[in-house]
C-alpha cells in the first residue's frame, strides 16, 4: 500500500481521464473474456490485475491529481477495477464448471463391468428354514429347546410310551451306538427333547425342538439317514386338540402363506393319544378344481402330507413328572427336508446332502 | 393291507356307483391311511367269454410248433375254430375265449386272423393273459361246474375289482382283515355291517385233535378242527383264487389258498397240518435249548429257548404264530388236515418273528393283537371252504383250549371328549361313537364306562377312548384355536451367537454344507492321525449304515473335505464350504451302565445325572475348508490362491463377531502342513487349529493342492462371548503416528512381536498394524523386518512429540527385551 501523496502533480493526468479508465477496463474484461483455460485466466489475471497492469498504474496516479479531482477519479477506477476483478471471478467458475466437466466426461468408464471379485457364501436351506420355523414359534411367545443327538434310548423310546418290545427299537429302524447295553442311540426323532423340556422347564411349556435326526434308510431321492425334524409341544392347563389345531394352521400361513389350512386325519403315534396325521391345503392349487386336477405339487390330492401330531400321551406326561389330572398337551412333529421340497420344490433329497455349493448358493442367507 | 372292493361288498351294502376314490378318502378320515388304488381289469375289454373246447386236432407244423385246432363252444349257435398252441386241456375243459373286439391287459386285441392255416375266430387265454398272475405254462383250465360256455368271463373269473391299498397303522390290528375294514366302511357312510364273524358257524368244542398248552399266557386260545377225505388237489375256485391274488398272496394250492382267504377275510392267522405227519399230541411250549425246526421256507433255524412252538411227540412242528414246520406241511397227497386257528401273546410272537428275521402275515397280525374270540368262527370257515371246493368232511367237534380273556372296561369322565377334543360333545355322543366302534358301553353320573370289543386289544386308556369319539365324529370337527403361550425370552445366547458366527462365516465366503456324521478307519490315516491321536478315541455305531463307515466323528473334517472333493469334481474347485455341528467324543475312563428307569414317575435327579453321564460328550464345532482362487483374476487384475491365511482369518473373523479374543500361534497338528500350521488359543486353552492341509491330505480326499482348513471348538467359543458390548471412549484429541521396523529371528512369530509392542507402548497405544514382512539382503540371512505402524492417542489432551516417542521406544523396547528385535533405521 502507498502512503499519502502530499506532493501532487497539479496537472489532471492523461490516464485518469473517463474515457481512458473505461477504455483501460474494457480491454482488460476483452483479455478476460478471450482466455479458455484456467491457466490463460491465470495470464490474464496477471495482465489486468498484477502491478503492472493498465489500472494498478493509473490507480497509483491518483495521489498525484489535485485533491478536489481524487475522489471522482479514485471512484473511476475502482469501479473498474472492481469490474475486472468480477469478471475474472466469473469466468474461473466458468472455466473451472468446463474443466470439470470434461473430466468427468474423460473419467467415464463401462458401469456394467462385473466385479464378481468377492466370493460369495451362503447358509444352508436346511439351517435357515430351521430358524425362520424358530422364529415363527418365538413370535408366538414359544422358545426353541434342544438336546443331544447321540441320546439316552429311555429318552428316546421309554419316556415316550414306547416300550422296550416296539419294533421302532430295532437295528432296523434305529442307529445304535456300541456297547448296546450303554442304551445310547442316535435319535430317532427330536422327541426325546419333549421329555428332557419336561424333565427341566418350569410348566406352562412351550417349546419347539429342531434338530438333526437318524433312521437305518438307505439315501435316495425322498429318504436319508440323517434328517432333520422340528417338534413342538405344549403342556398347560386346558390344552386341547383345538388349540394344536389352531398352532398348526397359524404355523402352516406362516411358512407357506396366508390362508393355507391344515387338516388332520386319524394315526398312530405310541406319544399322542389322540394322534393324527398332518395335512396342509395344497398351497399352489387350493385343492380348487380344476386347477387341482393338474397341480404337480400336490398331484392332484389338494392336499400335502406334512407331518404328525396329536395330545400328548397322558403316560408320556407321568413318566416326565407332570400330572396328567393338572395338565394337558400337544406336540408335533415336521421333517424339516420334507417342509423344504414342499415348499421349494426340491425334487431330490440327495441335493440336501451332498453339499453342491450350486444348490445352496442358490438359497442365499435366508429362506 | 390290499383290499378288494368286491370283498367289502359282501359285509356292506355300498351304493353301487360309489367311486372308489370316494371310499378310499372316506376310509382315510377314519384312520386307514391310503397308500394307492388300483383297478385290475380295468384296461379288458369284452367280449370275454367262457368256452368249452369239445374237439381238436393237434397239427404239427414245419416251423417244429405242434399247435390244436380247436372246435369251441362260445354259447352261439355256431361252434368257433381257434388256433391255440398249448397243450394243457383236454376235450370238454371249459376255457377262457377272448372273442375279436376284445382288449387283454397291456393293450393287446385280439382279431380275426389267418394262421397256421386257419382263421383262428380268437383266443383262449392263459392266466397271465388275463392280468391274473404268471402263469403262462398253458391257458387257464376252469373248475367244471363254475360256468357254462356263453358266460361272461369278466364275472365268472372276478377280473375286474378295485383294489385298495391301506398302510395300517400299529393301533388298528382290526383292520389287517376284510372284515375290520368293512366295518369302517359301514361306519364311514352310516350303513350296516354284517360282521361275518356273527353269521358264519363256529366250531362246536368237544372232542378232536389233542392239545395241551404249556402256559394259558403265552397261547390263550387253541382251536384244532379236523378234515379228512379230502382231495388237495382240487382248483382253487377263480373268485377265491383272485381275491387272494389281489389281496397280494400267491395263489397256492386249495388248503393253502384257503387258509389265506379265511385269514384275510377275518384277521385270523390259520395253520394247516397234514394230519397223517403228526405224532401225537399237539403241545404248545417254549423251545429247549438246542433244538431246531425247518421251517416251510426250507432253512432249518436253531431255536431260543423264549421261542414259543408248536410241537408234537417228535419234537417241534411249528414256530407259533410265526411259521409252519416243513414236515407236517399240507401236500398234494394230504387227504386228512388238522385246522389250527389260535392266539398267541404278541409280545413273544414279535420277539420271535424279530429274531428270526421272518416278517410273515401270520407273525404282523398276532403281534397286533388277534380277536381271540372269532377262533372257532374261523376254523370253522376254513373245514367248510376246503370241504365245499375239496370234497371230505368236517369233524363234528373241534378242540378247543383256553378261553380269551375279556379286555378290562375303562371309565372316563363323560366331559374327558370334549376336554382333550377341544369343541362339544355330549355324553350321548361319545357314547354312540364308542358303541359304534363295538365297546359296550354303559353311561350314568358324568362317566361313560366302555369294554372294548375283543378285536381293539389296542384300547386300554381313557384317552384312546377320546381318541375313538373324536374319530368317529370327525377329526374335521376339531376347531382351530391357537393357544396364549405366556411371554416367551426369546433365543437363548447361545442360539443367537450360533446364527450369528453362521452368517459371519457365509458372510466371509463360505458355503454352508450338511454332512452325515460317519466316518471310518481310514479318515484317520488319509488325515495322518498317529496312532495315539485323540480324534481315533470315537463311539462306534453297533449297526452302521456303510461298513467303511461305523465311526462317528471327532472332526468336521473329513465329512467337509468330501464336499470339497465333490465341488471341486464338479469343476467347481475354487470354493470355501464350513460345517456347523457336533463332534462326538467319548467319555473318558469306563463306559458307565445307564440306570435302570421306570415311566411310572419321573426320574429323580440323581437318577438324570446318571443318565446324563452315560451320553458322550458333543461339542459343537465350526469346520472351513476352502480351495482353489479365492480372488479371481479380472479386469482390475490378477487373481488370488486361497492359503493358509484365509483359514486363520476366518477364525478370527468368528472370534471378532463374538467379541472374543484369541491368540494365533504356530501350532503341529495333523491334517495340517506342519509348517502352516497355527493354533487358536482362547485364554490359554486351544481350541482349534487353522492352516494349509498337508499335500497328503490333499492327495487322500482328492481335493485341489494346497487347499486349507479350519476347525474350531464352538462351544469354547460361546461361552467366553461377553453377555453385551461396553461402549469404548471416543477421543477427539489428535492421534500421533509412528511406524517402526523391527528385525528379528526370522522364527520368531510376528504375533509374539506385537505382543511385545502392545505391552512395552502402554495405555497410549491406540493401534498397532504389521504393514510389511521383509525378508532378503538388506537384513541379513535368517532374519527378517516386520513393519509396524503405530498409533497413539491419549483421552485427555493431545500428545506431545516428547511423549509419543517416549511410548513408542518403549514398544521397541520391550520387543528388544522379549523377542530380540533390533530397530531398523
Amino acid at each position: 500500500m502507498s502512503g499519502p501523496n502530499s506532493s501532487y502533480d497539479p496537472v489532471e493526468v492523461t490516464p485518469l481521464h473517463p474515457d481512458e479508465v473505461a477504455a483501460m477496463r474494457d480491454a482488460a474484461l476483452e483479455t478476460i473474456s478471450r482466455t479458455a483455460t484456467l491457466d490463460e485466466l491465470k495470464e490474464a489475471r496477471l495482465a489486468t490485475t498484477g502491478d503492472r497492469a493498465p489500472l494498478s498504474l493509473a490507480n497509483r496516479e491518483i495521489g498525484a491529481l489535485p485533491p478536489h479531482a481524487r475522489k471522482a477519479a479514485g471512484q473511476r477506477i475502482g469501479q473498474a477495477r472492481a469490474a475486472v476483478n468480477a469478471a475474472l471471478a466469473a469466468r474461473r467458475t466458468e472455466l473451472e464448471a468446463e474443466h470439470e466437466a470434461r473430466m468427468l466426461v474423460e473419467e467415464s468408464v463401462d458401469v456394467t463391468l462385473p466385479y464378481d471379485r468377492d466370493p460369495r457364501g451362503a447358509r444352508h436351506p436346511l439351517t435357515t428354514l430351521q430358524e425362520r420355523i424358530g422364529d415363527v414359534f418365538i413370535a408366538m411367545g414359544w422358545e426353541i429347546a434342544e438336546g443331544p443327538e447321540a441320546e439316552a434310548e429311555w429318552l428316546n423310546f421309554d419316556a415316550l410310551n414306547l416300550g422296550a418290545d416296539h419294533p421302532a427299537r430295532s437295528m432296523q429302524d434305529t442307529i445304535f451306538l456300541e456297547p448296546e447295553d450303554a442304551g445310547v442311540v442316535l435319535r430317532t426323532h427330536t422327541s426325546p427333547v419333549q421329555a428332557r423340556s419336561l424333565l427341566s422347564r418350569q410348566l406352562p411349556v412351550y417349546v419347539v425342538c429342531p434338530g438333526r435326526t437318524y433312521r437305518t434308510d438307505e439315501l435316495d431321492a425322498t429318504h436319508t439317514p440323517v434328517f432333520h425334524q422340528v417338534e413342538g409341544l405344549a403342556v398347560d392347563k386346558g390344552l386341547s386338540m383345538a388349540h394344536l389345531k389352531g398352532t398348526l394352521d397359524t404355523f402352516a400361513s406362516a411358512m407357506f402363506g396366508d390362508g393355507i389350512t391344515t387338516r388332520f386325519r386319524p394315526s398312530y403315534f405310541p406319544f399322542t393319544e389322540p394322534s393324527a396325521e398332518v395335512d396342509l391345503i395344497c398351497f399352489v392349487c387350493w385343492g380348487l378344481p380344476p386347477e387341482v386336477e393338474s397341480c404337480r405339487t400336490c398331484r392332484g390330492e389338494g392336499w400335502l402330507e406334512w407331518g404328525g401330531c396329536g395330545v400328548v400321551n397322558p403316560r408320556v406326561l407321568i413318566a416326565c413328572g407332570v400330572d396328567p389330572e393338572e395338565y394337558s398337551g400337544f406336540a408335533f412333529g415336521m421333517g424339516i427336508e420334507r417342509t423344504l421340497m414342499v415348499r421349494n420344490g426340491v425334487a431330490d433329497m440327495r441335493d440336501m446332502v451332498e453339499g453342491d455349493v450350486r444348490f445352496t448358493l442358490a438359497f442365499g442367507m435366508e429362506l | 393291507m390290499r383290499v378288494p372292493v368286491s370283498w367289502l361288498r359282501d359285509y356292506v351294502d355300498l351304493p353301487a356307483d360309489l367311486p372308489v376314490t370316494d371310499l378310499a378318502n372316506r376310509l382315510t378320515l377314519l384312520g386307514l391311511k391310503l397308500e394307492a388304488i388300483e383297478s385290475p381289469g380295468a384296461d379288458i375289454v369284452g367280449p370275454l367269454v367262457v368256452g368249452r373246447v369239445l374237439a381238436y386236432d393237434s397239427e404239427q407244423h414245419s416251423n417244429g410248433k405242434t399247435v390244436r385246432w380247436c372246435q369251441v363252444d362260445v354259447g352261439e349257435e355256431e361252434l368257433r375254430g381257434i388256433v391255440c398252441g398249448a397243450a394243457n386241456f383236454a376235450a370238454g375243459d371249459l376255457v377262457v375265449v377272448a372273442l375279436p373286439g376284445a382288449v387283454l391287459p397291456g393293450g393287446f386285441g385280439i382279431t380275426a386272423r389267418r394262421t397256421y392255416g386257419h382263421i383262428s375266430d380268437g383266443m383262449i387265454c392263459s392266466a397271465r393273459e388275463l392280468g391274473l398272475g404268471d402263469d403262462h405254462r398253458g391257458i387257464m383250465v376252469l373248475g367244471k361246474d363254475l360256468a357254462k360256455p356263453g358266460d361272461d368271463a369278466l364275472s365268472a373269473l372276478h377280473l375286474r375289482d378295485d383294489v385298495i391299498e391301506f398302510e395300517i397303522n400299529p393301533d388298528r390290528a382290526y383292520a389287517l382283515s376284510v372284515r375290520g375294514v368293512a366295518r369302517e366302511a359301514a361306519t364311514a357312510y352310516g350303513l350296516d355291517f354284517a360282521d361275518p364273524a356273527r353269521t358264519f358257524p363256529a366250531a362246536r368244542a368237544g372232542a378232536g385233535y389233542p392239545v395241551s398248552v404249556e402256559d394259558p399266557a403265552d397261547c390263550g386260545m387253541f382251536v384244532t378242527l379236523e378234515v379228512s377225505g379230502f382231495d388237495a388237489t382240487a382248483p382253487t375256485p377263480p373268485e377265491l383264487a383272485r381275491r387272494v391274488q389281489l389281496a397280494g398272496m400267491r395263489p397256492i394250492s386249495l388248503p393253502v389258498d384257503v387258509t389265506n382267504y379265511v385269514m384275510l377275510e377275518l384277521g385270523t392267522p390259520i395253520h394247516g397240518y397234514d394230519r397223517a405227519a403228526l405224532t401225537g399230541p399237539i403241545a404248545v411250549r417254549r423251545a429247549r435249548t438246542g433244538e431246531t425246526l425247518t421251517t416251510l421256507d426250507g432253512v432249518t433255524r436253531t431255536l431260543d429257548p423264549e421261542d414259543l412252538l408248536i410241537t408234537d411227540d417228535s419234537g417241534p412242528i411249528g414256530m407259533a404264530g410265526v411259521m409252519g414246520g416243513a414236515a407236517t406241511e399240507m401236500t398234494d397227497s394230504t387227504t386228512d388236515i388238522v385246522i389250527e386257528a389260535a392266539s398267541f401273546d404278541p409280545v413273544v410272537i414279535a420277539r420271535g418273528a424279530r429274531r428270526h428275521k421272518l416278517p410273515s402275515e401270520a407273525a404282523k397280525r398276532f403281534e397286533r393283537g388277534v380277536d381271540a374270540t372269532i377262533a372257532p368262527v374261523a376254523a370253522r370257515r376254513v373245514a367248510d371252504l376246503l370241504v365245499r371246493y375239496g370234497g371230505g368232511r368236517v369233524a363234528s367237534t373241534a378242540t378247543s383250549v383256553g378261553s380269551p380273556t375279556p379286555h378290562a372296561p375303562i371309565t372316563i369322565s363323560s366331559r374327558l371328549p370334549a376336554e382333550i377334543a377341544g369343541f362339544g360333545i355330549g355324553a350321548d355322543s361319545a357314547v354312540e361313537a364308542l358303541r359304534t366302534v363295538g365297546c359296550d358301553v354303559k353311561s350314568n353320573d358324568g362317566e361313560i364306562t366302555a369294554t372294548p370289543p375283543p378285536w381293539r386289544p389296542d384300547l386300554t386308556d381313557p384317552y384312546d377312548l377320546v381318541e375313538e369319539v373324536v374319530r368317529i365324529i370327525g377329526y374335521d370337527k376339531v376347531p382351530s384355536v391357537l393357544p396364549a403361550a405366556p411371554a416367551g425370552r426369546g433365543l437363548t445366547k447361545q442360539q443367537r451367537l450360533r446364527r450369528r458366527v453362521s452368517r459371519a462365516v457365509a458372510s466371509a465366503g463360505y458355503v454352508e454344507a450338511v454332512t452325515y456324521p460317519f466316518v471310518g478307519q481310514q479318515d484317520w490315516s488319509a488325515l495322518g492321525l498317529d496312532a495315539a491321536d485323540w480324534r481315533r478315541t470315537t463311539l462306534r455305531v453297533a449297526n452302521p449304515l456303510s461298513d467303511e463307515e461305523p465311526l462317528l466323528r471327532t472332526t468336521l473334517l473329513p465329512g467337509l473335505l468330501r464336499v470339497l472333493g465333490r465341488n471341486a469334481g464338479r469343476a467347481q474347485g475354487d470354493v470355501g464350504v464350513y460345517e456347523m455341528a457336533s463332534v462326538f467324543l467319548p467319555s473318558p475312563g469306563e463306559r458307565v451302565r445307564p440306570p435302570q428307569l421306570g415311566v411310572d414317575r419321573a426320574p429323580t435327579v440323581e437318577e438324570l445325572k446318571a443318565l446324563e453321564a452315560t451320553l458322550p460328550a458333543q461339542p459343537l464345532h465350526l469346520g472351513v475348508v476352502v480351495a482353489g482362487q479365492r480372488t479371481p483374476a479380472g479386469w482390475w487384475g490378477s487373481g488370488r490362491v486361497s492359503c493358509w491365511a484365509d483359514a486363520v482369518e476366518i477364525c478370527r473373523e468368528v472370534a471378532r463377531s463374538l467379541g472374543v479374543a484369541i491368540d494365533v500361534l504356530p501350532g503341529q497338528q495333523p491334517p495340517w502342513h506342519p509348517g502352516r500350521c497355527a493354533q487358536i488359543v482362547l485364554a490359554d486353552a486351544v481350541i482349534g487349529h487353522a492352516g494349509e492341509l498337508h499335500p497328503k491330505v490333499c492327495q487322500a480326499y482328492g481335493v485341489p493342492a494346497r487347499a486349507a482348513a479350519a476347525e474350531l471348538n464352538l462351544d469354547a467359543l460361546l461361552a467366553s462371548a461377553p453377555d453385551s458390548v461396553t461402549a469404548p471412549v471416543i477421543s477427539t484429541y489428535p492421534v500421533g503416528k509412528e511406524d517402526v521396523a523391527l528385525v528379528v529371528d526370522a522364527g520368531v512369530s510376528a504375533a509374539d512381536v506385537e505382543r511385545a509392542l502392545r505391552a512395552g507402548a502402554g495405555s497410549l497405544l491406540e493401534s498397532a498394524r504389521l504393514f510389511d514382512v521383509y525378508a532378503g539382503e538388506q537384513v541379513g540371512e535368517g532374519k527378517k523386518s516386520l513393519a509396524f505402524s503405530l498409533r497413539f492417542r491419549a483421552p485427555d489432551h493431545t500428545l506431545s512429540d516428547a511423549e509419543i516417542k517416549a511410548a513408542r521406544d518403549a514398544a521397541v523396547r520391550a520387543a528388544t527385551d522379549h523377542v530380540g528385535a533390533v530397530l531398523r533405521q
